[in-house]
C-alpha cells in the first residue's frame, strides 16, 4: 500500500516546522546525530584499533598521543569510545526496533479483537509489567547467556510491554473513530483495515515511545555490560568500559569520565529529539 | 401507489445497550431500538424522523449491520441480514452502503481523496487499476468536485465538499440502497440545500433506494416519499411525506411539525408542543411513551401501550388517532398573499421553461 507515505506528505511539513522551532529538539537531534556520525565512521577515523595493546602507556592521562588516555592494559580510550558507540546505538536501536515489531502487534491485536484475545495479552503484559524494566531485563540476558546479540533480546523483551499498552490504548481510541466504521460500512477485510486506517492513526505516539526508549535500552545495555552480560571483552562498549574502570577509579578516573559523558550525552539527545517529536506530532496545538 | 416490493424490510428489530452491570444483579439496558417494522420500497426515499436519543442512529445502523441487533430481522430482498456470516454480510456491503453524519470525522486523514473514494472498489475486486481511477474520476465530477482533487487530503476540504467525498465514496461501489445517518446534519444550512439536491439528482441517476435519517423535517420534507417518526426506540407513525406533513395523525409528529419555524409575515411562530427532554431510555414510561409530554394524554395512555395499527400507506400508534384532528403544515401556497402567490407563479413557470430549454436543445 503505497497510500500511507505519500499521506502523511502534508501533515508532515508541519511537523517539521514546529520540530524545527524547538531548540531543544534541534540540540536532541544535533547529539543524536553526532553520535550516530562518530558509530559509523568508526572504521574511518585516525585512531587506534579498539584492542590494540601499548603496553608502554597503560592508565595514562589524556595526551597529545592518547587524546583520552589509556585503560589498564594501554588500550586509547578514545578509540574504545568510538567502537563502543557502536554497540551502544547499535543495541538501542535494535532491541527498540524488537519491542516495536513484536509489541505494536499484539497491542493492535489486543485493541482490535477485544474479548478473551484482549485479556489473554494484557494479563501476560501485565505479569511482565510486574518485574521492573533492568531487573527483567538482566533476567532474561542471564538466561540467555552472555552477549551483545542476547542483550539486545533480553532489552527488547523487556520493553516490549510498554508497546502493547501503547498500541493498544491507541487502537482503542482509534477504533472509536467514524472513519474506522466507515471502514466496515464499505466492507473492508481486517488486514487492511488494520494497515490503512489503524496504524498509520496511531503511529505518532509510537513514534515517541520508541526514542525515549532508545535512551532507555542504551542505559540498560551500559548496564547489562557492566554487569557482563552484554557485549564481551575485548570489543568495547561503553558499560564494559565503566565495569573495568569502577577498579581503577581513583588512579586513573579518565577511564570512567568518558564512557559516562557518552552515556550522558547520547540518553540526554535521545531524551530531547523524543520530547520535541512528541510536541511536534501533537495534533492539539498547531 | 401499487404497492411495490420492499427492498429492505424489519421485523421486530431490537438492539440494546448495557449501560451498567453491577456485579450482582440484572444489568441496567437501554433499548435504543424497540421492536421496529419497517418496509422500504425499492426506489423510494424514505425518511426516519425523531429528535436526538431516539434511536434513529441506531437504527441506521442497524440497518447495515453496522451494529448487530439483539433481537428481530433484517431483510435484505430475500437474506436476512441480521444472521449472515461475517463474509457474506462484507460481500452484501457492495450493495449496501452508509453516508455518516459528520464529515470531519468520518474521513480517514492519512488517505488521499482518490483513495478512499477508491477503495470500496478494491475491497470488492471492481475493475482494474485503470478502471478504478477512471470511476473516481467520474464520481468526483458528479458530486461537483474536479478529478485532480484525487491527490489531495481531506483536510484541505469544506465540510460541504467532505460530505460530497462521502457521498462518492458511498456510491462508488454501485450499491442498491444508501442510507444516511443525518448527511445534512453537520453542515452548514446554506450548504445543506446543495447536498440534498447532489443527493437527490444521484439517486436518480443510480437508481437508489435511499433511507436518510434526520432531526430536521425540513430537511426532508421535499425529498423524502415517505416518513417514519420515531419516539423512544418505537416506530409512531409512518406514511407518505404528503399526508404526513398535511394531516399528521400522532401528537409528537404534530409536536415536531409544529417546530418548523415557517418564513413568512405572519405566519404562525415555531411553537414548542412539547416541552422537557426525552424520557429516561432506561425506563420508558408506561403506557404510550409519549404520554408524559403529550397535552392530548388520558388514562388509558398512561396504562396502555399502543400498537402501530394500520396499513403501508400510513400507520399510527396512538389510542386516539381516530378522534383527534391535529394541525400539520398546509401547502405553502393556501395562505401566501396575492402578490407573493402570482411571483411563485412566475417563478416556476421561468424554471419550467429553463428545464425544457435544456432538456430539449
Amino acid at each position: 500500500m503505497t497510500a500511507i507515505p505519500e499521506s502523511m506528505a502534508r501533515p508532515r511539513s508541519r511537523f517539521w516546522r514546529k520540530l524545527r522551532a524547538n531548540p531543544s529538539a534541534i540540540l536532541g537531534g544535533l547529539l543524536v546525530a553526532f553520535f550516530v556520525l562518530v558509530a559509523l565512521a568508526a572504521p574511518l577515523l585516525p585512531v587506534p584499533g579498539p584492542a590494540e595493546t601499548d603496553w608502554l602507556a597503560v592508565r595514562k592521562p589524556p595526551s597529545a598521543a592518547h587524546l583520552f588516555g589509556t585503560d589498564e592494559i594501554g588500550r586509547d580510550v578514545l578509540s574504545r569510545m568510538i567502537w563502543g558507540a557502536q554497540a551502544s546505538l547499535l543495541a538501542g536501536v535494535v532491541s527498540v526496533l524488537i519491542a516495536v515489531v513484536l509489541g505494536v502487534p499484539l497491542g493492535v491485536i489486543s485493541g482490535y479483537r477485544r474479548g478473551w484475545t484482549d485479556a489473554a495479552i494484557s494479563r501476560f503484559t501485565e505479569a511482565l509489567l510486574a518485574a521492573p524494566f533492568l531487573i527483567l531485563a538482566i533476567a532474561l540476558a542471564a538466561f540467555l547467556g552472555p552477549s551483545l546479540r542476547n542483550a539486545m533480546i533480553a532489552i527488547g523483551l523487556a520493553a516490549m510491554p510498554v508497546f502493547i499498552r501503547i498500541a493498544r490504548a491507541q487502537t482503542m481510541s482509534v477504533m472509536t473513530e467514524d472513519y474506522v466504521e466507515s471502514a466496515r460500512a464499505i466492507g473492508l477485510r481486517h488486514l487492511p483495515l488494520i494497515t490503512r486506517y489503524i496504524l498509520p492513526n496511531i503511529f505518532p505516539p509510537i513514534l515517541v515511545q520508541a526514542t525515549l526508549t532508545i535512551a532507555t535500552a542504551i542505559i540498560a545495555e551500559a548496564s547489562l555490560s557492566f554487569l557482563g552480560l552484554g557485549q564481551q571483552p575485548p570489543a568495547p562498549s561503553w558499560g564494559s568500559m565503566l565495569n573495568t574502570a569502577k577498579n581503577f577509579l581513583e588512579q586513573a578516573p579518565w577511564m570512567a569520565m568518558w564512557p559516562g559523558i557518552g552515556i550522558f550525552l547520547v540518553v540526554l539527545g535521545f531524551n530531547l529529539l523524543g520530547d520535541g517529536l512528541r510536541d511536534a506530532l501533537d495534533p492539539r496545538d498547531i | 401507489m401499487t404497492e411495490p416490493k420492499p427492498i429492505l424490510r424489519t421485523h421486530g428489530l431490537r438492539r440494546e445497550f448495557v449501560t451498567a452491570k453491577p456485579l450482582f444483579g440484572a444489568a441496567q439496558v437501554v433499548r435504543a431500538v424497540d421492536g421496529v417494522d419497517l418496509e422500504i420500497a425499492e426506489g423510494e426515499t424514505f425518511a426516519i424522523v425523531g429528535e436526538s436519543g431516539c434511536g434513529k442512529s441506531t437504527l441506521a445502523r442497524l440497518l447495515v449491520r453496522l451494529i448487530a441487533p439483539t433481537g428481530g430481522e433484517v431483510w435484505y430482498g430475500g437474506t436476512n441480514i441480521a444472521d449472515l456470516d461475517e463474509g457474506a454480510m462484507r460481500a452484501l456491503r457492495r450493495e449496501l452502503q452508509f453516508i455518516f453524519q459528520d464529515p470531519f470525522s468520518s474521513l480517514n486523514p492519512r488517505m488521499s481523496v482518490g483513495a478512499l473514494i477508491e477503495e470500496p472498489l478494491g475491497a470488492h475486486g471492481i475493475g482494474t487499476s485503470q478502471e478504478r481511477k477512471a470511476r473516481v474520476a467520474e464520481l468526483l465530477t458528479r458530486v461537483g468536485l474536479r478529478p485532480d482533487h484525487a491527490d489531495r487530503y481531506p483536510h484541505e476540504f469544506s465540510g460541504g465538499q467532505r460530505q460530497r467525498i462521502g457521498i462518492a465514496r458511498a456510491l462508488a461501489s454501485g450499491p442498491k440502497v444508501v442510507i444516511g445517518d443525518e448527511p445534512v446534519s453537520a453542515l452548514d444550512v446554506s450548504i445543506q440545500a446543495q447536498v440534498v439536491n447532489i443527493l437527490e439528482d444521484l439517486k436518480e441517476e443510480f437508481g437508489l433506494t435511499l433511507v436518510i435519517i434526520a432531526h430536521d423535517l425540513a430537511v426532508i420534507r421535499h425529498m423524502a416519499d415517505r416518513v417514519a417518526v420515531m419516539y423512544l426506540g418505537e416506530i409512531v407513525e409512518t406514511g407518505t411525506a404528503d399526508a404526513l406533513f398535511a394531516r399528521p395523525r400522532h401528537p409528537y409528529t404534530e409536536a415536531l411539525l409544529a417546530a418548523i419555524p415557517i418564513a413568512r409575515t405572519g405566519a404562525r411562530r415555531a411553537s414548542a408542543h412539547i416541552e422537557g427532554d426525552l424520557p429516561n431510555p432506561i425506563a420508558p414510561p408506561s403506557g404510550c411513551r409519549f404520554h408524559t409530554r403529550c397535552r392530548y394524554a388520558t388514562e388509558i395512555c398512561r396504562t396502555d401501550h399502543p400498537r402501530l395499527t394500520g396499513s403501508g400507506a400510513g400507520q399510527v400508534a396512538c389510542h386516539h388517532s381516530d378522534t383527534l384532528a391535529l394541525t400539520g403544515l398546509a401547502d405553502a401556497d393556501t395562505d401566501r398573499p396575492a402578490a407573493a402567490k402570482a411571483r411563485f407563479a412566475l417563478y416556476r413557470d421561468a424554471q419550467a421553461r429553463k428545464a425544457k430549454e435544456t432538456t430539449e436543445p
